[in-house]
């Protein structure tokens, strides 16, 4: 039986997050950046933090990342992230403190804020995007490169001889002793978008608790930069990648019992 | 306030507490640890910040994010580590962000060595970090100087939302003299009354702090912002002191920070052997107190204009430039740790009489 009151009740069960800002993005068709800041933007509308929150923008594709949301907004140097949100978060704890970077940015020139960072057990929340490869400079090789693949840098593949293994972020970081929220997961399939939302929601409440320190890992796609077409892309990424940087929580002060 | 004895790089440390900066991030280098190991127990005391980074690097970085804060925040370092965070420099002048950097200076270059020297003059004065920017230089001449300097330097950042430095070579922060620090200690710095601080987007707009401009017209807007700070800074605050400046002086000696009191000592000496020597000492290195160093060196008496550094000549070219030739120029300096001594002072007066037409 149809109720005609329901019917013309008009009652809005999707929009867009009131942490963004609204305005168009200037990523590339494919590209998952604009999947990821959503997932940042529901994180922060569902658990209450916008009107206290503090984003940190990374040099690399997501360095206008402050257009896009609906929040203050640091722009860092490359690879400075962790040592800015360290700075803010340490004189105004009160606030809820992120860095938004790319894996030229945190895995080369910022690894050792990133390290130290996470080693302090800084509490803010780190969202790690990681498509293997560095984009906004035009696809030169990453530290996340995946062996054999080719970039401007590496035109006839990565070669592990010379450039070593690609570095596995997540799992480097939780050698560390010190108490934190390390985690990996993918936007490419609507399953693994969800699981991700967890993810990063779960990274911002343990921020909000003020538990730990947190990192999301988020295997992303690079299309343009790739060579490969968007729909491809996420394939292989699936294919290529997640064998190698597998998704799961590598950390949690929850399963630790710390505090 | 009782005098307390204190060395001076304790005393630059109390000096922030004064000035109600209660945030402090730093790396250990010699010759002024004494500041970090000095505020890691007082700044707690105090309900202030102390964080130990990992590098000078992440020191300036992090000065810059607690910056954006709108609380009053500071570093103190010697000359290697100062060169590691003139990116950070050059971000938050491009960002218009007001914060305290101290540079006890050791010789250079390259890792050089622990001992006192005046030889990062350029990279305080002239830029150091890319982009077009200037920093207020400050030079103390004691450990009193320090303290003022410090309380002073936070109220100029502040007021012109620019970097400031204050350069002391290693003798400002290893000696102990006696200082008095103010009465009354300023409240704890906060972001009120400072509409560019990042508080959270809670009822007005989001706000971003930023260097980046891809927009070459705004860029340039940037660009004129700051050449009309350092237009104001130039025009405000010139700060300088004279000692025994008379119409009898024969010499002018132009000399800053610790070199200026030796130079002092030279200049009490050679009276003793009836030659007059008078001594200007800049402050403030950038501003320069151009029209004071002028007006002096022109003065009819004058034979020549003296400057001495702890360095191979670094002022030296400022003082060369607001000469315009007027008057001769001689220079005397010691480096790589190397301290010039009153006598070596009064060798090279006596030489420049000497040749300049001693009656």
């Amino acid at each position: 039986m149809i109720d005609n009151n329901t019917m013309t009740d008009s009652s809005v069960i999707f929009k867009r997050p009131e942490s963004l800002s609204g305005k168009v993005t200037h990523y590339c068709p494919g590209c998952t950046h604009g999947i990821i800041h959503r997932l940042v933007a529901e994180s922060l509308d569902e658990l209450g933090l916008r009107e206290r929150a503090v984003g940190v923008a990374p040099v690399g594709c997501s360095v206008l990342i402050y257009n896009y949301f609906n929040v203050d907004f640091l722009e860092a140097p490359h690879g400075r992230a962790p040592a800015l949100a360290t700075g803010f978060k340490r004189v105004r704890p009160d606030m809820i403190v992120f860095t938004y970077q790319g894996d030229g940015d945190l895995a080369s020139i910022g690894m050792g804020e990133i390290v130290h960072a996470a080693n302090r057990g800084e509490k803010f929340t780190t969202i790690f995007v990681n498509n293997a490869i560095y984009g906004m400079t035009g696809g030169q090789m990453a530290p996340t490169t995946m062996p054999l693949q080719k970039t401007t840098t590496s035109p006839f593949g990565r070669d592990v001889n010379l450039a070593g293994y690609p570095i596995r972020m997540s799992e480097l970081l939780s050698t560390l002793r010190t108490p934190a929220f390390i985690a990996r997961g993918a936007v490419h399939t609507p399953f693994h978008t969800v699981q991700a939302k967890k993810l990063i929601k779960k990274a911002f409440r343990l921020q909000k608790e003020e538990r730990c320190f947190s990192l999301v890992e988020i295997l992303s796609t690079c299309p343009t930069n790739w060579g490969i077409d968007p729909c491809k892309s996420t394939q292989w990424l699936a294919d290529n990648m997640m064998s190698y940087y597998p998704l799961g929580i590598y950390k949690d002060p929850e399963k630790e019992g710390t505090k | 306030m009782a005098k307390k004895l204190m060395k001076g790089n304790e005393a630059i440390g109390e000096a922030a507490i004064a000035a109600g900066a209660l945030n402090y991030f730093a790396y250990p280098i010699t010759p002024q640890s004494e500041v970090a190991e000095y505020l890691c127990w007082r700044l707690p005391e105090v309900g202030g910040v102390f964080v130990q980074a990992e590098s000078e690097v992440a020191v300036g970085n992090m000065l810059f994010g607690a910056a954006a804060s709108g609380k009053r925040v500071f570093t103190t370092s010697s000359s290697p580590g100062v060169s590691l965070m003139q990116e950070s420099i050059s971000y938050m002048a491009g960002a218009h962000l007001p914060v305290v950097m101290v540079n006890i200076m050791r010789g250079g270059p390259g890792l050089g060595g622990i001992l006192p020297a005046q030889s990062d003059y350029f990279q305080a004065v002239k830029g150091g970090g890319h982009g077009d920017y200037r920093l207020i230089v400050l030079a103390p001449a004691s450990v009193q100087e320090a303290v003022d300097l410090t309380l002073l330097a936070f109220d100029l950042a502040e007021k012109y939302r620019n970097p400031v430095m204050i350069i002391g070579d290693g003798m400002i922060g290893q000696m102990m003299e006696s200082v008095t620090f103010p009465e009354k200690y300023r409240e704890p710095s906060s972001p009120e009354g400072k509409p560019w601080a990042l508080t959270g987007a809670k009822g007005r707009p989001a706000q971003i702090t930023k260097s980046l401009f891809l927009d070459p017209e705004q860029l340039e807007q940037n660009n004129i912002k700051l050449a009309a700070k350092r237009d104001e800074i130039k025009k405000n605050e010139i700060r300088y002191e004279g000692y025994k400046i008379s119409p009898e002086n024969k010499i002018l000696i132009i000399a800053y920070g610790s070199m200026a009191r030796i130079c002092q000592t030279a200049i009490d000496e050679m009276e003793q052997e009836k030659v007059s020597v008078g001594l200007l000492r800049p402050i403030t290195l950038f501003p320069f107190p151009e029209k004071a160093i002028y007006d002096e060196a022109v003065k009819p008496n004058i034979k020549a204009v003296l400057d001495i550094e702890m360095s191979m000549g670094q002022m030296l070219e400022d003082v060369e430039r607001v000469l315009k030739g007027k008057k001769p120029l001689e220079f005397y300096g010691r480096t790589g740790g190397i301290v010039p001594t009153p006598n070596e002072v009064k060798d090279k007066i006596r030489a420049i009489l000497g040749k300049g037409g001693k009656k």
